[in-house]
């Protein structure tokens, strides 16, 4: 479990948000809503640990994700999935080359043949031997995204993962996404754009929604 | 695990050089280039030649390898690998580690066994060649890792390659001094030991803090 509290962040003497809480349990979803320029991006950085608070803490399963509890750190990394703005895509490697790479950077082990189907499934099947600097800036968001469908851990951080996808794609994400969280997975990401969760069984998604204003 | 994303980091990054050529090549192409127009630009005077043969090879590489290290973390840092990296369970030290192996590989072992070869120009004796390449051997490493440094240091800055260059050259010295010192006691018959030895105590320590002190200020480029 997720729980954000209190978080704050100061940009140039002045606080940019006002102190940020929530908490996120297996199996939810929440959607982090703010104007542009609020501070979406640093929060969710501030979540994963890129960046420091500058108030506030976050926990995973109750123990704060600070330098004195390595531990916990460690268990939280296990368990994260991050996407930003960058794609850390390679545009000199191959798709499937830069699936397979980055899930052993984030020590996981991939096979060829899960890469093969995850591309698949994102419609990259006669794209995965190519190299992505030929492909277009949609192809190269739906690797990315490839990546969704391979890894194992329990929370996702995604940030504006709807970015830049054709209405195929955004299905695709989308039942991604649902599955994920069906699963008992954790879900937190920014969007301008609102988006439905379907369940296999025809239900929607429970999407709660966490305004950032400014401070 | 731990080995296996450590490995797969060294994989990527040679591979990414192989197909980024030009980056890679242009590096050792002005080692080549310096070492050999030394010999043009001072005539055929041999003890000439023979005395600064150690100098211009050593300063050669050291100059070549500070090409390369510009660009060690700039396109992780550029596209969001670094992030991925800071985030992995794996310890970052050690993915960054890879990333300093596998840039020796590129840029430092190319030096080390062209050296030899442009040492010939130089009329430097066989026993002098070998002596040169065990010391590049042990220098060039230091090259990456104490460089790696200064490019996690200097990462995202503007200007950041004239700043690496005046923070890591200062770095380099000593490698430089009792690197090609080791060619000139060998040539005067003094024995290499003692400037070997001296060169491997540099490298055990900078193999170990390298990659934790680079580690550590990614970290702070990422803030």
């Amino acid at each position: 479990m997720l729980t954000v509290s209190n978080i704050s962040c100061v940009r140039g003497h002045k606080p940019l948000f006002a102190p940020v809480s929530f908490s996120l349990q297996p199996g939810q979803v929440l959607h982090l809503e703010g104007d542009n320029g609020i501070g979406k991006t640093s929060l969710l950085r501030i979540i994963c640990g890129l960046s420091h608070a500058d108030g506030g803490e976050v926990l995973w399963n109750g123990s704060s994700l600070s330098k004195q509890h390595p531990e916990v750190v460690e268990a939280f990394r296990a368990a994260l999935c991050y996407m930003g703005h960058h794609q850390s895509l390679k545009d000199e490697l191959t798709a499937i080359e830069n699936l397979l790479f980055d899930a052993q950077i984030a020590g996981r082990i991939l096979s060829y043949d899960k890469a093969m189907d995850a591309l698949q499934k994102m419609g990259l099947k006669n794209r995965a031997h190519l190299p992505l600097r030929v492909l277009s800036q949609g192809q190269k968001r739906r690797t990315a995204l490839a990546r969704l469908s391979l890894t194992d851990a329990k929370l996702w951080v995604l940030d504006e993962p709807f970015v830049a996808l054709d209405t195929h794609s955004l299905n695709s994400l989308q039942v991604i996404l649902a599955n994920h969280v069906q699963q008992g997975g954790m879900l937190l990401y920014t969007s301008h754009q609102a988006v439905k969760l379907l369940k296999t069984n025809g239900h929607l998604v429970d999407i709660r929604s966490v305004q950032m204003v400014a401070a | 695990m731990m080995w296996q994303a450590y490995w797969a980091v060294v994989r990527r990054d040679v591979l990414l050089a192989w197909r980024r050529k030009s980056e890679g090549l242009s590096a050792v192409f002005f080692f080549v280039v310096v070492a050999a127009l030394f010999p043009l630009g001072i005539g055929p005077e041999l003890t000439v030649l023979r005395n600064i043969a150690p100098g211009v090879l050593w300063v050669g590489a050291l100059l070549s390898s500070m090409l390369a290290l510009q660009r060690l973390f700039e396109a992780d840092f550029g596209d969001g690998t670094l992030e991925q990296m800071a985030l992995s369970p794996i310890a970052m030290p050690l993915l960054v580690g890879a990333k300093m192996l596998a840039h020796w590989l590129v840029s430092g072992l190319p030096l080390v066994l062209l050296a030899p070869v442009l040492g010939l120009q130089f009329d430097l004796s066989g026993d002098a060649l070998v002596t040169l390449t065990f010391a590049l051997l042990l220098g060039t490493p230091i090259l990456s890792l104490v460089g790696g440094v200064g490019a996690a240091l200097t990462l995202g800055v503007r200007g950041g390659g004239v700043l690496l260059s005046l923070l890591v050259l200062p770095l380099f010295v000593p490698v430089l001094v009792f690197g090609a010192g080791a060619v000139e006691a060998q040539v005067s018959g003094l024995g290499v030991q003692a400037h070997l030895s001296i060169l491997m105590a540099m490298l055990l320590p900078a193999l170990f803090f390298g990659p934790l002190a680079s580690a550590f200020a990614l970290r702070i480029a990422l803030e």
